[in-house]
């Protein structure tokens, strides 16, 4: 582009500097095409990685949705369930049931029911928790104990694996789980509709179990459920509050620009810090109960607090002046103009930012885990003080559990949260969209 | 278990306590209400409406009651335990806090197993026969041995002291309801100022919100401290802070005599500043070159399409990021690495890193966004006008005059990388050494952090406290960053506005 760089000995100087200035147009489009291509690539690799994270839950996922289940047409034997005839509730509990539905099974099969080898190979297409819908179904109709009746019974998570087809059957047969023998009986049950895929109400209602087919999010359903109710108590008036005083009230000196810094700091430290301080506060010093919803709660809309003063001051700073002067000009105090006219009308911003800060804490796992949230609890909680998981813990729990089984329990209940989050998520959109109001 | 039924217990009375007094202040509001809609208008309105009347009544009865129950409740439990506590034995006393403390919860547990109890069965307790323990066993109470007869009666003692406290809570508690009602009714008159009254309550309500974020500081900055100033009394700071060797030695925690372990911060460090620098090296060119063409180059319609998508990533919650590397990420790196003849290990740096970086993109992207936008247009008019290219002015202008507030944005997208737990707990593994080799586990503080808390140790153990010394320096770490971040893009904001 310099003087100094036109050769001497070319044909004229206009037409020289012109072929140079030509020379590097063209290098400085291409630098500017590349440039430019460098940008959309970055975006392609971005969403393409949005893309590869959905894509690879999803389809370990959605199987989940299902299970395989077998349809047996179970005897309630008088003298399995009820020897002494008096029908008393502790007999009916620790009856075999176990043993009538593997002879179903084995009815539907149709083995011989006095070999002992096919009885138990029979019985370990079974899940061990097959035994709760009978139990269940023969405590709430005791007259039709003596009566055969059809029954949907969870089969094995390794059978499940089967009907599923995600089990490798060229493995040798010596270290498989199922045997050629078992296979067989499991092509025959699918083909005769004895073994059939149903939708999978037990991952939206069983509790904790180490069998991956019996094992669900009930209870940590209930648990987050808690959590979100006491982030919703008690960060969302002492947000809006703080909020209101901070924009409205606060006079500007020391203490509020410290209280102003101190809220956005808290905004982006570690959520693992704020489980430190409720294991430190709530627990060690309250002596609440661990792994009590309740302080998974606290914790929480300490976490969710910044979230909604933030949020809560945009929307209040966008309501127009003009609307606080003419309510003090009608002779509202301020009080009144703020609770009776800047409030309302910054209520659409107030909710999205809510709903997006719950989003957040409802995926938050790391403060729970600090908790004691990381429990097996297999009963349903009745109250925030109870023992309870949370969905994400209960995530991180299946996670780490060593049954292959439960990778795809695990991408079932990620799948859950993620429709969760969505939906609050395009709830906020929805809400901004429509109440919004430019001024 | 048993814990908590004894914490419903209380929880249920006080909280019916609290209705029975939130039923009298809404009396309280009716009443008020009726009495101002009743004052004549003889010597013109009224200075308050007849609601604000209601509503200081209201505010009368409810508050101080509510204090007084609060507090009540905070204060007695220790009052009491220290009161049974002098009951005991001077040779009790004489012992070790430890065995004291062992000796102060089987007081309470068989305290709580009484309240099972029938009236009758205690009045047979109290005669000292030795029937209590097989009274516990019929309710599902076993006890480990006889409870010694100064233990049944410090037990006693603590269930007496228990009721009366109960009792006297409840009648101070709706006295002083009732006082405040009567207090606030009288008050109602013509020229009495209740609107003001009422909002300078509701305006010390307000201020008193805005003081929990500060709260909250200063609570996780004590919480840590006290522990931290505790685990610093084990193990002497430069073992901490200069030690090379993480081995906190779990097996031998609390047997006598056992060596205390290393508990040097030097590894995890290395770790959390190497899997971050990785994880920024994914996300800092993808995040800035998308903000730079969205911001540059994308039409209105694209730019609104893909700028909340990509912020789609950093609303997956960490615990999904982690699943993903874990089950997808990592062993996708260990075929790949084994087809070129390279080991990686399934959880490693450059797993944790990776998935790490594609979260942090939206937070590089979407901040330096806004700043480029901030630059002012009358910069780049310039540069076109002296011939620049698109690309050469924003390589040239446009960035420059961006560049703090892109280094605000890229240190706080660090400060996230350095806090983040999930990922590295499920990707990055847990072997704590000094490494450059990207394609084995590391580990981080957060992940000891988790470790060191999730057993079972007792809480006075060197193993456990040292997550509180972890927390505190991750705290310290990332609160720098973060102060520093905001500075600059906040500076960087005002200085065109």
């Amino acid at each position: 582009m310099t003087a100094a760089a036109i050769p001497a000995d070319n044909a004229g100087p206009v037409a020289n500097s012109r072929s140079l200035v030509e020379q590097s147009l063209r290098r400085r489009y291409a630098a500017e095409a590349r440039f430019k291509a460098y940008g959309i690539a970055a975006i392609v690799i971005g969403l393409s990685f949005l893309v590869i994270v959905f894509a690879s839950i999803i389809q370990r996922g959605y199987t989940s949705f299902v299970q395989s289940e077998f349809r047996l047409d179970v005897t309630l034997d008088k003298d399995v369930i009820d020897p002494s005839g008096k029908g008393e509730e502790s007999d009916l509990l620790i009856a075999d049931y176990p043993l009538l539905i593997q002879d179903a099974l084995i009815k539907a099969l149709k083995l011989d029911p006095k070999s002992r080898v096919d009885s138990r190979l029979a019985g370990e297409l079974l899940s061990s928790n097959a035994d709760t819908t009978v139990r269940n179904y023969v405590l709430a109709n005791r007259g039709e104990i003596g009566k055969t009746v059809p029954f949907w019974v969870l089969a094995h998570g390794n059978v499940d694996s089967v009907v599923k087809g995600a089990f490798d059957r060229s493995v040798p047969e010596a270290r498989r789980k199922l045997n050629d023998k078992q296979l067989g009986w499991i092509d025959q049950a699918v083909a005769s509709g004895a073994l059939a895929k149903r939708f999978n109400t037990g991952l939206f209602t069983f509790g904790a179990s180490s069998q991956p087919e019996s094992a669900g999010i009930g209870v940590a359903l209930i648990g987050s459920l808690f959590m979100m109710l006491t982030v919703m108590l008690l960060a969302v008036p002492i947000g809006v509050a703080a909020a209101l005083y901070l924009e409205e009230f606060a006079p500007r000196n020391r203490i509020t620009d410290i209280i102003e810094v101190n809220i956005n700091n808290l905004a982006a430290v570690p959520s693992i810090v704020f489980g430190i301080l409720g294991l430190a506060v709530f627990i060690n010093f309250m002596g609440l109960p661990r792994s009590a919803s309740i302080v998974g709660g606290l914790v929480l809309a300490l976490m969710t607090l910044p979230t909604i003063i933030i949020a809560t001051r945009a929307a209040i700073a966008a309501v127009p002046p003009s609307i606080r002067e003419a309510a003090l000009g009608v002779g509202a105090s301020k009080m009144q103009s703020i609770t009776h006219h800047v409030l309302p009308l910054a209520v659409p911003g107030i909710l999205t930012g809510t709903i997006i800060g719950l989003a957040k804490a409802l995926g938050e796992t790391a403060p729970l885990l600090m908790i004691g949230m990381v429990a097996f609890v297999v009963e349903y909680p009745t109250t925030p003080l109870e023992p309870a998981t949370a969905l994400p813990v209960q995530i991180y729990m299946w996670a780490t559990a060593a049954e292959r089984g439960f990778v795809e329990r695990t991408s079932g209940a990620t799948l859950i949260l993620l429709a969760f989050l969505a939906c609050m998520n395009i709830l906020a959109v929805i809400l901004r969209r429509r109440f919004e109001r430019r001024w | 278990m048993r814990a908590s039924v004894e914490h419903t217990v209380t929880f249920v009375s006080t909280s019916l306590l609290l209705l029975l007094v939130l039923g009298l202040a809404i009396l309280g509001f009716v009443l008020g209400y009726m009495r101002a809609r009743a004052i004549p208008e003889t010597a013109g309105r009224p200075h308050s409406r007849p609601g604000y009347h209601g509503w200081f009544v209201f505010i009368t009865t409810l508050l101080p009651a509510v204090f007084l129950i609060a507090l009540w409740s905070a204060a007695a439990p220790p009052l009491i335990n220290s009161l049974v506590k002098a009951e005991l034995p001077e040779r009790e006393l004489s012992k070790s806090p430890a065995e004291l403390s062992l000796t102060i919860s089987t007081v309470q547990s068989l305290a709580r197993g009484m309240e099972l109890l029938s009236p009758g069965q205690i009045a047979e307790v109290r005669t000292g026969k030795p029937v209590l323990g097989e009274m516990l066993e019929a309710k599902g109470v076993p006890l480990a041995s006889a409870p010694l007869p100064y233990l049944v009666s410090a037990a006693l003692k603590q269930n007496a002291l228990t009721s009366t406290s109960g009792l006297l809570k409840t009648v101070v508690g709706l006295a002083l309801a009732i006082a405040g009602l009567v207090f606030g009714y009288l008050r109602v008159g013509h020229a009495f100022r209740a609107r003001n009254n009422v909002e300078g309550v509701m305006l010390a309500g307000l201020a008193a919100a805005s003081t929990v974020a500060i709260l909250t500081t200063v609570g996780i900055v004590f919480s840590m401290l006290f522990e931290t100033i505790h685990f610093f009394q084990h193990v002497p700071m430069s073992n901490f802070f200069f030690g090379t060797v993480w081995d906190p030695r779990f097996s031998a925690a609390g047997q006598a005599g056992a060596s205390e372990g290393q508990f040097g911060l030097l590894p995890l460090l290395w770790g959390t500043l190497y899997i971050s620098l990785v994880a920024l090296i994914v996300a800092v060119p993808i995040g800035l070159f998308s903000a730079i063409y969205m911001s540059e180059y994308a039409s209105r319609h694209v730019r609104t399409t893909v700028k909340p998508l990509l912020e789609v990533l950093a609303g997956i919650p960490t615990i999904v990021y982690g699943f993903f590397a874990l089950i997808t990420v990592g062993p996708f790196l260990r075929d790949a690495g084994a087809a070129l003849g390279l080991d990686i290990s399934a959880t490693s740096v450059l797993t944790a890193g990776l998935v790490m970086g594609i979260m942090l993109i939206p937070f590089v992207s979407s901040l330096s966004d806004d700043i480029i936008n901030a630059v002012p247009q009358s910069l780049r008019d310039g540069s076109y006008g002296l011939g620049a290219t698109k690309s050469e002015t924003i390589r040239r202008v446009v960035l420059p005059a961006a560049l703090p507030g892109i280094v605000g944005a890229i240190m706080l997208a660090a400060s996230r990388a350095i806090g983040e737990t999930m990922i590295v707990v499920l990707a990055a593994g847990i072997a704590a050494k000094l490494g450059w080799n990207l394609f084995e586990p590391l580990t981080t503080i957060t992940v000891k952090i988790v470790s060191q808390l999730t057993g079972d140790l007792e809480f006075n153990s060197p193993q456990t406290l040292v997550a509180f010394a972890l927390g505190l320096t991750l705290f310290c770490f990332t609160l720098a960053l973060n102060i520093y971040a905001l500075y600059m893009v906040r500076k960087y904001r005002e200085q065109y506005e």
